[in-house]
This record gives C-alpha cells, sequence and structure tokens, in this order.
C-alpha cells in the first residue's frame, strides 16, 4: 500500500524502544473478535487483557463471596485477593496500602475529597484554585464547592502554546510563551496562590492537550506560600502511561481509574496522605465501615475501611491487580515510548499527507503524552468520528468533558485519537486513510 | 462494516443546503442549539393565516444536522400548522433513510425542535 511505504520510510528515522505489539495484542481478546479493529480512544477506555477478564471470571466461579466478615473459606479467599490488590496498588505508585481506598472511579474519588474534606476545611472568603485545563471531574466538583461555602474559585490559564500559564523565565525573569517546559522555565504561583488558598486542584496529564504537568515542582511553589495548602491531583491520564510515585510528588491527594490502565470498569482509586485521611469524615456512611453502632453514637473503622462503605466492586479490584501485573511486565517506561513514537509518527504523517488541513492541538511539545486532539478542515468532529468508524477506525468526537478548555481554544469540538500499548503504526495509517475518506465523503 | 449515513441525499442536502439564509420580513424566528456539539440552527418563516408560505435556514454544525435542517424546509412549504405539527420522530429518521445511533438521532432532531417552536 502507498501509504505504509511512503510512511514507513520516514518512521526509520525515529528510534523506538521494541515492544512486540504482535504478541501484545494476542493478550487482547477483543482482537479476535474484532480482528480489523483500529482502537484510538485509550483515553477514554483502555482495552481489557485477558489476564483481567479471567481474574474477574475466577472470582464469580469460584469464589464469589463477600469480603471482611465470612468466616468460611471462598470469603477468606475473596478478603485476601482484594486486599492483595491494595498492595499492588500501593507498590505500584509508591505509597502505603492503608493509603489507598477503593471507589467506582476517579471522579468519585475526586468527589469524596470535595465532599469529605473540602465543605469541612472550605469557609467562605476561602480560595480554591484549579486549572483551565481539567476534564468536568476535576472542575465540577469544586467550583459547586466553592459555590456552596462562598468560597473565591480561580482557575489557572493556558497560554497560547498550551502550557499553564504559571511559568516565568529564569533568565528573563518575565513571564513567557514558553514553547517546551525545562530547566529554564520556573514556577511563579504569587499571583496565584495565597495564604487563603485552601485547595489547588489540577491535572496530572489533560486528556486534550495531553501535556504532563511538572507536579512536584508546582506543589513545592504552592506550599512554599502556604504550607497548608491541600493540593488533589486528577491522575487518571498519568498512571496508565508513566511511572508515578506519590510520595515523590508531594501531593496530598492523588486520583485514577482502574478502567483507563487496562482494569475492569467501576473501580478507582484513591491516594491520600494518612494523617489526613484519619482525621478527614467518612463520605459514605455504612456497612464495611464502622467498629460499633450505638442508638446514639458510631464509631468508624480507620482509613481506608472508613472510606469504604458497602460491598464495593470485588471483582473488579482484584482484577485490578493483574492489570498492574500486565503493566509491570511490560514496564511502563517502554510503554510510554512507545506511544511517544506513535505520537511522533503521527504528528509528521497526519501533517505531511494533509497540510495546513488539520489543526493539531499542541502538536509539539517535549512534555506530551500519547493525546492527538485535532480539526480536519471545517469537518465537525462527529462527522469525522463517524465515517472513520465505517473503517473501523475508533476516535472520539466532542468536547471530551473539557468545555471550559475547549472555550479557552475558540473550539466548539475536537476530534480526538489517542495511543496505547496496543496501537501500531498501521493504525496511524489507517487513522489517515481514513481522514482522506472524511474528504472524500464530505469534500 | 454497517451502512453509510452519510447517503448521497444527505450529502447533496450538506453541500448545497435548500432555503439557506435569512428571512428578511419572517413573522417568526428562532435558534437551536446542541451546546454538547455545537449544532445551531437559526430558521426564519413566513406563515400566511394558518400556512407556512416560506422559510429559511442559517446554522452550523455536522453534516446530519444541516442537511436534514435543508430536506425538513423542503417538506414544510405550503403545509398548515396543523399538518405541520404531525411531523414528528419517526418522520425525521425516515427522512435520514438508514437507522441513526442515539448520539446522531438528536442532530437529525435538532431541525424539528426548531420547528416545533415556530409553530407553538
Amino acid at each position: 500500500m502507498r501509504l505504509f511505504s511512503k510512511f514507513g520510510r520516514k518512521s526509520q528515522t525515529l528510534t523506538m524502544k521494541t515492544l512486540d505489539v504482535t504478541q501484545i495484542k494476542k493478550d487482547f481478546p477483543i482482537f479476535e473478535h474484532n480482528p480489523h479493529l483500529v482502537y484510538l480512544d485509550s483515553t477514554a477506555t483502555s482495552l481489557k487483557p485477558r489476564q483481567v477478564i479471567e481474574a474477574l471470571d475466577a472470582y464469580y466461579k469460584h469464589f464469589s463471596a463477600n469480603i471482611y466478615r465470612g468466616v468460611y473459606e471462598i470469603s477468606e479467599k475473596a478478603t485476601k485477593e482484594y486486599e492483595e490488590t491494595r498492595k499492588v496498588i500501593a507498590d505500584f505508585i509508591h505509597a502505603k496500602p492503608e493509603e489507598i481506598i477503593f471507589t467506582r472511579n476517579t471522579t468519585e474519588s475526586l468527589n469524596l475529597v470535595a465532599y469529605a474534606l473540602g465543605r469541612v476545611i472550605v469557609d467562605a472568603g476561602d480560595e480554591i484554585v484549579t486549572t483551565v485545563a481539567e476534564h468536568h471531574s476535576n472542575f465540577v466538583p469544586w467550583q459547586q464547592l466553592a459555590l456552596e461555602n462562598g468560597a473565591i474559585f480561580k482557575v489557572i490559564d493556558i497560554t497560547d502554546e498550551g502550557n499553564l500559564d504559571i511559568y516565568v523565565d529564569k533568565i528573563k525573569y518575565q513571564k513567557s510563551n514558553i514553547k517546551d517546559i525545562n530547566q529554564n522555565s520556573k514556577i511563579n504561583l504569587e499571583s496565584i496562590i495565597t495564604k487563603r488558598t485552601k485547595i489547588l486542584v489540577l491535572t496530572h496529564i489533560s486528556n486534550v492537550l495531553g501535556i504532563v504537568n511538572p507536579i512536584k515542582d508546582i506543589v513545592k511553589a504552592a506550599k512554599a506560600i502556604n504550607p497548608h495548602i491541600i493540593v488533589v491531583v486528577d491522575g487518571a491520564q498519568a498512571v496508565p502511561h508513566l511511572p508515578v510515585n506519590v510520595s515523590d510528588l508531594g501531593s496530598d491527594f492523588y486520583a485514577f481509574s482502574s478502567h483507563k490502565m487496562l482494569g475492569p470498569t467501576g473501580v478507582g482509586v484513591l491516594w491520600g496522605k494518612y494523617e489526613l485521611l484519619s482525621s478527614m469524615p467518612p463520605f459514605n456512611f455504612g456497612g464495611e465501615m464502622i467498629r460499633e453502632v450505638q442508638i446514639e453514637k458510631t464509631v468508624f473503622k480507620d482509613p481506608p475501611q472508613k472510606f469504604e462503605a458497602g460491598t464495593p466492586h470485588i471483582a473488579g479490584v482484584i482484577a485490578l491487580k493483574e492489570a498492574v501485573r500486565y503493566l509491570k511486565s511490560i514496564g511502563l517506561e517502554t510503554v510510554h515510548d512507545h506511544e511517544q513514537y506513535l505520537l511522533r509518527y503521527a504528528v509528521e504523517a497526519l501533517k505531511e499527507e494533509f497540510k495546513k488541513e488539520i489543526q493539531i492541538v499542541v502538536p509539539e511539545h517535549n512534555q506530551k503524552s500519547g493525546i492527538l486532539a485535532f480539526n480536519f478542515k471545517d469537518y465537525h468532529p462527529h462527522d469525522i468520528a463517524q465515517i472513520l468508524d465505517e473503517n473501523n477506525v475508533c476516535i472520539r468526537a466532542g468536547h471530551h468533558c473539557a468545555m471550559p478548555l475547549h472555550k479557552r481554544l475558540d473550539l466548539q469540538a475536537t476530534a480526538r485519537a489517542s495511543f496505547y500499548l496496543y496501537n501500531t503504526k498501521e493504525d496511524v495509517d489507517k487513522l489517515i486513510k481514513g481522514l482522506q475518506k472524511v474528504k472524500n465523503v464530505l469534500r | 462494516m454497517s451502512e453509510s449515513i452519510y447517503q448521497e441525499v444527505i450529502l447533496e442536502h450538506y453541500r448545497n443546503p435548500k432555503n439557506f439564509g435569512k428571512l428578511t420580513n419572517a413573522t417568526k424566528s428562532t435558534t437551536v442549539l446542541n451546546p454538547l456539539c455545537g449544532d445551531a440552527i437559526t430558521m426564519t418563516v413566513i406563515f400566511k393565516g394558518d400556512v407556512l408560505k416560506d422559510i429559511k435556514f442559517i446554522g452550523q454544525g455536522c453534516a446530519i444536522s444541516q442537511a436534514l435542517t435543508s430536506q425538513l424546509t423542503e417538506h414544510v412549504k405550503n403545509k398548515t400548522k396543523k399538518q405541520l405539527r404531525k411531523l414528528d420522530r419517526a418522520f425525521m429518521i425516515k427522512l435520514v433513510g438508514i437507522e441513526l445511533g442515539p448520539n446522531r438521532l438528536k442532530c437529525a432532531l435538532l431541525p424539528l425542535e426548531a420547528l416545533k417552536k415556530l409553530i407553538v
């Protein structure tokens, strides 16, 4: 095929750490059932490897009992498997197991903090700071909290390059529209964070821009101004794609979802510093989270159980550890390098093929994840996605739950392709072929 | 692979919309939006008594919403309000010609929403 050879030649100049995608694809049963599937929507949710699906299946077939209080063998087995995931997750992000809380998803993890801590510590006149690049799940809970408690809701802007507008040039020491984030980019939060800022919330990686925020430096700069500030990080797009060390980042909370990192849907994780978790009131009340109930009062369990009321998604939590084991067996660095390779290849190939007809959001950046949001001529992203679907190419179209960001970019909607470990160069070529079809159909 | 919703009829209306523009002497006008995807339609009409004598629209958005608006405007001229009230979801689906997924159905129904606002 013309396209393959055309871009194939070019890719030789790019270095790639080898990832045997042919072998990896065999681990994802969806490709057996949909051999022509080109899945470019892992930012929304990832596909699931056999190991994860089998773990779900094994729980339901062999030991589908409730956890904790059963005194029979299969309940003990379920409890052991469930708690084992807590250890695996803790190890994966360099935390302590008792600091890992299982929720339904990132959204619930963030809401947990907004309700259990935010509503306690934020008073009228206090400030909550977020950024314009957030997913709605890390924007709306804080906006609503500010509205309810009469707090000031501050939103950090982005520059035209897509970076958070918090950098000053070290040499010139003035605000600058630096393109890449490097050693010369110094963070200045003096005009944003004050002693009245109770909470700073931001995403590790934007689900539209793909830019990786330097969380450690931002936390350091924020805490230098206000040591009591609580920093909450949305890591939904980070944990599946790069090594995350929460004890090194310095934030107080870190939230992510199982389903974006090869795990089952319906399971989220909230990591929080133990002292904070210990001092916070519960989010939900119910079974599994109490030590003793009397008519007049209730004594709650310690974290993490304090925040896990009711029967959780036992099978999902159990299977999540298989997703982590799978990622570890390949190595997140290798996954990351592979995505970077595909990203660079895609940007080059799209530009070469469509020149000015394609407008990529943040086409070049030295800290960018495998997320490619774009607009194509004046075609509506829904039409683009629909026609690509006729070729079995799955991308997302719309505002990607980031309406404030799209407004800031002055875009109604974008089309978005994203890459993960099971994607290939051929997938990118099929995307391009699909876009040529879009052009032919819509003209 | 399922059948394309981008049939020639739809594409023809998308590329060359009928009744595109704004009536200067309109008796009524309305704008409908789908904020989720940015589709927008402004429809202007002239009613003589109970009869829709003329209709024009301007809009932006996806091919489905724009083409269906064009098709609908072709159909409604010289119809009475009573006849127009009978136009429903099923009618719009018939105009599309093939089955639409739930997300795209909203696009197809947007022009109908505009028309309904003009005949109340």
